[in-house]
């Protein structure tokens, strides 16, 4: 018998109707897409929000970035929706999240205007450069680097986040709400500082440009004045 | 080469053994069993523990697997919950696998005192005694931990446990499990687990005007006080009863955490993540197989209400489709479908329709990633939208999202979304489940 050519398309069609009402796309397999779990806050690839309190995680150093995951899933920081949002992954995991927003080369938002009289703007400028001999506070960049790029596989650069956010963490090393691998040496110099050289010194990093090359600097380019437990020399 | 790798494997396992049998003798643990239990019974109590989620409840953050102490947050005031590890002073060291079969049977202390139905002893009666025993000898093989107990913080009268009489009289039938003759052995074994160690209806389960939750409701839903979740009916197919689900998909959605139906958020996240990942191929098909056959054959129709008689404004349909455009059909699709098992289906979901609407609103507030697990070892999650919408555009897309695509759930206030914004985020499974455990005051839940 012979199929009429009209009755076989129409066959065809029928199935191609039934297909499309079942079909279901699939997800992109990429990390990119595992990540949009966190776009409302940081951003769809890591480059923060205009919000004040919601960090830029783009281009940190991936053990950083993978410490603070831990610490998040295990209760070391505290941010219940975040600390929510981690709860049931593992290590690998997060390591591989971790890596991905490492990886990102974004450009930095535009700096802060310095919101604080230039005598307090220079007094911050001095903590990074030369810290507080008498309170025993060594200079930022000692740690963070003289461009403040931070350093891998540990230590963060300091441009690029809000005034806010900034002091709010030294803030939370105080209250014993943010913990870092021991020894922690933030926490050292975070109770050292004075609620006027927080300030101080949070005003003046916002308002930095982004360095000429913001990328973490490689392993060992500096040793850091204090032990600390989340860059082993 | 192959007698290599024979030798190695023999020196593995032996290492194996030796761990496993090492702590015994090392910590010289009070055992008054008959005699020391073998090895294969410990790894079966072991697995058995998984399958009982004992660990959700008996180990606090951050503190000693199983030595206790953990918070659990009841509108009645704080229970804290047992040091389980075989220590003498403040553990369950001194125990006999007699004492322990007994608390799990009938809810009471080995000193007799009446248990509060935060321990799940209503399901754990169910328990066999050969199982029990393994279970008490994996605890009494670990490590002894000296850590006192906390006192519970009830408000008067809750804290007096005499009340628990009245409450066990109405509540719980003391009683091993029975096997169905009707039903084969795999149903059997679902249904054992389910209703048993399991203790499935500690969370699906309706409270009743009295707190207390009857027989003939057990698996029919209700929302966890406290923590602010509803647990889905699993006898109504219209809500997350799995009478049309395929086996494959149960299977996947326990163990895995996703499924081509759905994923598992909140609580239930916490139980996969806690115990079903755990669960061998077998006793996720058993479970399977009994959970298809809880849905009543003759399910009475949905009310008028349910049938989707609902009026939605105008105004909150087209602002809510413009929002669901913008923030979620990235993932969840225009028309709904979802790309699962990554990201589930919205479209004919029963879960986004029941009549509570408590789940879809947190989870558009909170988002959630399911557990990582063995099935599901990269999972994709959702953000949550709370700080980025406010509580009319959070009505107004869950409003869309349950009349949309031949979906018939009520249209949501902007005043349940504004209670839910401070829900905890809690993430254990313990709180949210023993919350329900709290059924024993004569008195609605504080939430409803
Ligand atoms: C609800 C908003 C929100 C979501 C969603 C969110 N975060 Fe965060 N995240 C924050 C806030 C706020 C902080 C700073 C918290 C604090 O310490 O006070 C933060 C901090 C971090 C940090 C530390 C940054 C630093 O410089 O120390 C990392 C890393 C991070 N988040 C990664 C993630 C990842 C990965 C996800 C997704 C799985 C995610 N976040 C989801 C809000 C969010
Ligand atoms: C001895 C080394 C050292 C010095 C000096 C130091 N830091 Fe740090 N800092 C660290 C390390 C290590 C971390 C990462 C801690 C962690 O793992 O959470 C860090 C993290 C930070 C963070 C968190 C960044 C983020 O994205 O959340 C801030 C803010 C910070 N430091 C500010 C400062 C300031 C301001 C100074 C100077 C007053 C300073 N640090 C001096 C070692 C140092
Ligand atoms: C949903 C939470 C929860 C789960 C799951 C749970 N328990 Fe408990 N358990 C409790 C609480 C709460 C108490 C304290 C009850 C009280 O004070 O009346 C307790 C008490 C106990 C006690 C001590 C009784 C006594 O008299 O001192 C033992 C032993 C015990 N549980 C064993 C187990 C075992 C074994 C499992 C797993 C098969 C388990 N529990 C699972 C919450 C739980
Ligand atoms: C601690 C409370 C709790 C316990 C214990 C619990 N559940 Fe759940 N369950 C929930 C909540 C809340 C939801 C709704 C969230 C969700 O769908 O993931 C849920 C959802 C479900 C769903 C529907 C998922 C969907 O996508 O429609 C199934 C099926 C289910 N549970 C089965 C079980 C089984 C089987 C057990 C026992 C092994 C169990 N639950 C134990 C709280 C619990
Ligand atoms: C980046 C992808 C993504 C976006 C964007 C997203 N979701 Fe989701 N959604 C998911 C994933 C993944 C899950 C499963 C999460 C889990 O199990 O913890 C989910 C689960 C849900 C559920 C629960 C489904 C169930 O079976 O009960 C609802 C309801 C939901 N989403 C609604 C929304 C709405 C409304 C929006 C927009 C406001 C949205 N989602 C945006 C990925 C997304």
């Amino acid at each position: 018998m012979r199929i009429r050519p009209r009755r076989w398309l129409l066959c065809v069609l029928a199935l191609m109707i039934a297909d499309a009402a079942h079909a279901q796309g699939t997800a992109p397999d990429t990390m990119a897409a595992r990540v949009q779990g966190c776009s409302t806050c940081h951003g769809k690839s890591g480059e923060g929000t205009p919000d004040q309190y919601f960090p830029r995680i783009a281009g940190k150093p991936a053990g950083y970035l993978f410490n603070q995951l831990r610490n998040f899933r295990d209760g070391q920081r505290s941010y219940p929706p975040m600390n929510y949002l981690l709860a049931y992954l593992h290590d690998d995991y997060l390591d591989e999240m971790a890596g991905f927003f490492a990886a990102q080369r974004i450009p930095f938002h535009a700096p802060e205007p310095g919101k604080l009289p230039p005598a307090q703007l220079q007094a911050g400028e001095q903590l990074v450069t030369r810290g507080d001999p008498a309170r025993g506070i060594p200079p930022c960049e000692a740690c963070h680097g003289p461009q403040l790029t931070g350093i891998e596989p540990g230590i963060p650069g300091l441009i690029g986040l809000h005034s806010r956010y900034i002091s709010a963490q030294l803030e939370a090393w105080r209250a014993g709400t943010r913990r870092a691998n021991a020894p922690d040496c933030m926490r050292d110099i975070a109770v050292r500082l004075t609620e006027a050289q927080i300030t101080q010194v949070a005003a003046w990093l916002a308002s930095r440009p982004a360095p000429a090359v913001p990328v973490p600097a490689a392993k060992g380019s500096w040793k850091t004045p204090l032990v600390c437990g989340s860059q082993p020399q | 080469m192959r007698v290599f790798l024979a030798s190695l494997l023999t020196i593995l396992c032996l290492a194996l053994l030796a761990m496993h049998i090492e702590p015994l003798r090392a910590q010289g643990a009070v055992f008054l069993g008959p005699q020391r239990p073998l090895d294969t019974t410990i790894k079966r109590g072991e697995y058995l523990a998984r399958v009982g989620d004992c660990v959700a409840c008996h180990t606090k953050h951050g503190g000693q697997q199983f030595a206790g102490g953990l918070p659990i947050p009841t509108p009645f005031g704080t229970l804290y919950s047992s040091n389980i590890t075989p220590d003498p002073d403040y553990g369950i060291g001194n125990w006999s696998a007699d004492d322990f079969y007994q608390m799990l049977h009938t809810g009471k202390s080995r000193d007799g005192t009446l248990l509060y139905p935060a321990m799940p002893f209503p399901a754990y009666t169910k328990i066999t005694r050969v199982d029990s025993d393994a279970i008490f000898a994996y605890l009494g093989s670990l490590k002894p931990i000296h850590e006192s107990n906390r006192e519970n913080e009830l408000r008067f009268p809750y804290s007096n446990r005499s009340l628990l009489i009245g409450w066990r009289l109405l509540y719980f039938r003391q009683g091993q499990f029975k096997p169905d003759p009707a039903h084969d052995a795999e149903w059997n074994r679902g249904a054992y687990l389910v209703e048993g160690l399991g203790h499935c209806a500690t969370c699906h389960t309706a409270i009743n005007a009295l707190g207390g939750s009857s027989e003939d409701k057990a698996f029919a839903g209700g929302l966890i006080p406290m923590q602010n979740w509803y647990a889905p009916s699993l006898t109504l197919n219209r809500e997350a009863g799995l009478g049309e689900w395929s086996l494959k998909d149960i299977s996947d959605l326990l163990r895995a955490g996703a499924s081509m139906r759905g994923a598992v958020y909140g609580p239930m996240a916490a139980v996969v993540h806690n115990s079903l990942q755990y669960l061998t191929d077998a006793d996720i098909r058993a479970m399977a197989v009994y959970l298809k056959t809880l849905p009543e054959k003759n399910e009475a129709p949905p009310t008028a209400a349910e049938s989707g008689a609902y009026q939605i404004s105008a105004r909150a349909l087209a602002h809510g489709s413009a929002l669901y455009t913008a923030q979620c059909a990235s993932c969840h699709e225009g028309n709904g479908r979802g790309m699962p098992p990554a990201y589930p289906p919205l479209a004919q979901n029963p879960s986004i329709q029941m009549e509570s609407a408590v789940n879809p609103i947190r989870m558009v507030l909170n988002g959630g990633y399911p557990p990582q697990t063995a099935g599901n070892p990269r999972p994709y999650g959702m953000p949550p939208f709370a700080q980025v919408m406010s509580d009319q555009d959070i009505a107004d897309v869950v409003s869309y999202i349950r009349v949309s695509w031949g979906n018939h759930g009520k249209p949501v206030t902007v005043e349940e979304v504004n209670t839910l914004r401070v829900a905890p985020l809690l993430d254990s499974s313990c709180s949210m489940g023993v919350a329900r455990g709290q059924r024993f005051p004569m008195r609605k839940p504080a939430v409803a």
